[in-house]
């Protein structure tokens, strides 16, 4: 059992934050790397990021979006209740080191991913630029956090009520037009974004790499569920990620595979609604 | 020698266990056969003409003494014999129904030779199911306290072995399991309708009584590494199973509704799809399913998708009836509930459709060549004989390989070529001082009774190993 020590609500309620106690994972885990939860007895396994830990009160941050019946009901937790299973920190850690300019970028509840993944890069002694972005205002998370992990912060939002109107893909393009030097873009969001941000940066050249989220069950290598396409090969999301080279990945097989159980998720989310659990 | 042990000829056929329709069973999770009565096991205990040299014992790998069980079960004492057949063999319950017996103690049963040999396994589970029913369970003393420390990693049959008898030697026991619950393949592979989970989860309770810790998602080589846990253990076994699950490598695998064994048993063993919506996990629940391979896993997929609701079953296999791997009851039982079987078949590509799903897929006929490394004769394809069937979901059970995830975070283990753990079959030692591995990590895929019996050959070896330390 895993207890829930802080709960906050983000983003119009439809992000929530919990920081929940789990001293041998916070002690281990690394940027980049994610756990896997399972709420209670009937629950799913599902896998989410870390958005940080903190070994010395032996915490881990699970920032989640609510999108299907169980981050709907892990919402219904409270400080004080706890999480049946959380197995990590599994997924290999990114890998970290001083290339000289670096740009993160995080669309919508990828923000929570790419947060300490920025700061390991600004620590390691890299430039960083971030991009953030969202639908509108309300919907954008992190943003004090992700000015103090970075230099320099850009805020987009897709309908001009904060920021830059319009896509992080336009400002990063302004950004590489400006600047030669971006030895590295890191980009963690939803697949279209991920796969237009590496459209545009391949035509520059720049090494792209994004972290990718598909449906995984145990996320130890055992199953194949998260199966992914990358430079013509098949991938284990779970052991061989979640980061791979953005420029390699095959996009609109992981949409697919990560839609292949949506009838089921809509009657789970029906039966929930209906009868609470 | 044998023939003259032959006192009398037994009149008695060898007794069935009343199961369930075909029909019936084919549409629930409920397991298959019932199990014997009291007077059906004493009638089919009355067919053990007791030999001076039994086979069976040689031919059992732990050496259960079966005439001694059988006989206690003719005489009525069901908890003693729950108890004889404990002092070889930890896991009766799940041996007697899981073990192939047909090639082991009642392939070189005496009776055998003549008509059917006496029915070993039904009666190890009679006597077994007996005892934990009754709620006789025996917790045997514990020997004095010896302030050692044993780590074991994985919960299968191989690590549930070792940590029984290493906590009846007076060690401390603790296993580490990467999932949520513990049982290895006995939880999460073999199917309700063959292997009930209250009987692997009383097992485990058993340790736990005796004092074995279990600590579950705990995944080893990431919460901890090898290193690691030597610092704080004074020796530490691996039995980490085979769970890499293989491919086939064909175009179009990646489609949905094409699943590992390993995912689609997962999803519905230990994450309890078959009760969706009252569980949350999903599986697809196809209509028309084509299942690639021929062996237990196989046709444990086949069985399970028929419980799903599909109308159509079928096993694709590359070989001919002779080589199917699985065992003979259970292709018997997969026959019996409609199971259809698509013999010297191999598959080319997967089709699908635009959502990604798929859709069919596309098969070579095969005919058998001259023999191969492993002495069966060699599947070739038939020019030109390709042809398409339907399928909205497949599974793909054609064998697993050693998951490289803790042998990559541990320095110093040595692996074989094909990256199984290199373990010594008769003590379990490994390359690393204080590691000793033991089954699916060491011979790849076998069967439970083998694992238990490394698990056995390793605990003997590591209680030297402490002792002498
Ligand atoms: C579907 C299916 C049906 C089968 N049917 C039969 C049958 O009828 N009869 C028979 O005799 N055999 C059968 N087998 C084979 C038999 O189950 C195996 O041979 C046996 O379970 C092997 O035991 P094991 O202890 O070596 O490993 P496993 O049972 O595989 O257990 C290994 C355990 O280790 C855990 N683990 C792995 N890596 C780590 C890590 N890094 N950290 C922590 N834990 C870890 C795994 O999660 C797992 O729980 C079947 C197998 C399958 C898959
Ligand atoms: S089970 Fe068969 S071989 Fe064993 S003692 Fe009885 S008759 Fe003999
Ligand atoms: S989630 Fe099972 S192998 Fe990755």
């Amino acid at each position: 059992m895993y207890k829930i020590t802080y709960k906050r609500e983000m983003a119009e309620n439809t992000v929530c934050h919990f920081k929940v106690d789990a001293p041998r994972i916070a002690r281990k885990a690394k940027p980049g790397q994610f756990v896997v939860l399972k709420a209670n007895e009937t629950g799913e396994r599902i896998p989410l990021t870390m958005g940080g830990t903190d070994p010395s009160d032996g915490t881990i941050d699970l920032i989640f979006q609510v999108v299907g019946k169980s981050t709907a009901l892990l919402r219904t937790l409270n400080v004080g209740d706890a999480i049946q299973d959380i197995i990590g920190p599994l997924g290999k850690p990114t890998h970290v080191e001083n290339l000289g300019t670096v740009v993160c970028v995080g669309g919508g509840t990828g923000v929570a991913v790419m947060y300490p993944i920025t700061k390991a890069y600004k620590e390691a002694g890299n430039h960083v630029i971030a991009i953030i972005g969202a639908r509108t205002k309300d919907l954008l998370i992190l943003e004090d956090e992700m000015k103090a992990a970075s230099h320099d912060l850009r805020v987009t939002t897709d309908d001009g009520s904060y920021g830059h109107h319009g896509f992080v893909t336009d400002v990063l393009k302004k950004i590489l037009d400006d600047q030669k030097e971006v030895k590295l873009i890191v980009g963690i969001g939803p697949v279209p974004m991920m796969k237009f941000l590496c459209k545009l940066t391949k035509g520059y050249g720049v090494k792209t790499m994004v972290s990718l989220n598909p449906i995984m069950v145990d996320a130890t290598g055992m199953c194949g569920a998260c199966r992914v396409t990358v430079g013509g090969k098949t991938m284990f999301c779970c052991v061989d990620g979640p980061e791979f080279d953005g420029h390699e990945v095959d996009y609109d097989e992981l949409v697919k595979r990560q839609r292949a159980y949506l009838t089921e998720e809509k009657a789970s989310m029906d039966r929930f609604k209906e009868i609470g659990r | 020698m044998a023939e003259k042990e032959k006192k009398e000829k037994p009149k008695i056929p060898r007794q069935k266990m009343p199961e369930q329709e075909p029909r019936v069973r084919a549409k629930n999770f409920n397991e298959v056969p019932f199990g014997y009565t009291p007077e059906l096991a004493q009638l089919e205990a009355s067919r053990c003409i007791q030999c001076k040299k039994p086979k069976c014992i040689e031919g059992c790998p732990v050496e259960i003494d079966i005439p001694a069980f059988i006989k206690l079960i003719l005489d009525g004492d069901f908890v003693g014999s729950a108890r004889k057949l404990k002092e070889r063999n930890s896991l009766p319950a799940i041996c007697g129904r899981v073990c192939p017996q047909e090639d082991q103690c009642e392939k070189v049963c005496i009776v055998g030779k003549k008509e059917e040999p006496v029915a070993v396994g039904r009666l190890e589970r009679f006597a077994a199911d007996w005892e934990r029913e009754k709620g006789e369970v025996f917790i045997p003393e514990k020997a004095p306290a010896t302030g050692k420390r044993v780590a074991v990693v994985g919960s299968g049959p191989a690590g549930l072995t070792v940590a029984g008898d290493l906590i009846l030697k007076g060690h401390e026991v603790i296993i580490f399991e990467a999932l949520h619950k513990t049982g290895g393949v006995l939880i999460y592979g073999i199917p309700e309708f063959r292997l009930p989970k209250d009987i692997v989860q009383a097992e485990v309770n058993y340790l736990e009584q005796l004092g074995v810790k279990v600590e579950c998602n705990c995944v080893i080589g990431r919460i901890e590494t090898v290193d690691e846990l030597l610092k704080e253990y004074d020796a530490i076994f691996l039995g980490l199973g085979a769970g890499l699950p293989q491919f086939l490598n064909v175009p179009g695998e990646n489609f949905c509704g094409i699943y590992s064994a390993n995912e689609y048993l997962t999803r519905s063993n230990l994450m309890k799809a078959y009760l969706f919506p009252q569980y949350d996990t999903p599986i697809a629940r196809g209509r028309n399913v084509a299942v690639f391979g021929a062996g237990n896993v196989a046709m444990d997929s086949a069985r399970t998708a028929l419980r799903l609701g599909a109308d159509t079953v079928r096993i694709i296999y590359r070989r001919s009836r002779d080589e199917m791997p699985a065992r003979i009851e259970e292709i018997h039982h997969a026959e019996e509930e409609g199971v259809q079987f698509y013999l010297l078949t191999a598959p080319i590509k997967f089709l699908g459709d635009d959502n990604g799903w798929v859709t069919g897929v596309e098969c070579l006929r095969m005919e058998l060549g001259e023999p191969d490394e492993s002495g069966r004769r060699r599947p070739v394809p038939i020019k030109g004989s390709e042809f398409q069937l339907e399928c909205d979901m497949a599974v793909v059970a054609i064998g697993a390989g050693p998951n490289p995830l803790l042998p990559t975070t541990t320095p110093g283990l040595e692996l074989n070529k094909r990256g199984y753990i290199v373990g010594d079959l008769e003590t379990g030692k490994t390359s690393k001082t204080g590691v000793w591995a033991g089954g699916d990590i060491v011979t790849g895929s076998a069967t439970v009774i083998l694992a238990m019996g490394a698990g056995r050959k390793a605990a003997n070896s590591i209680h030297d190993y402490l002792m002498s330390k």
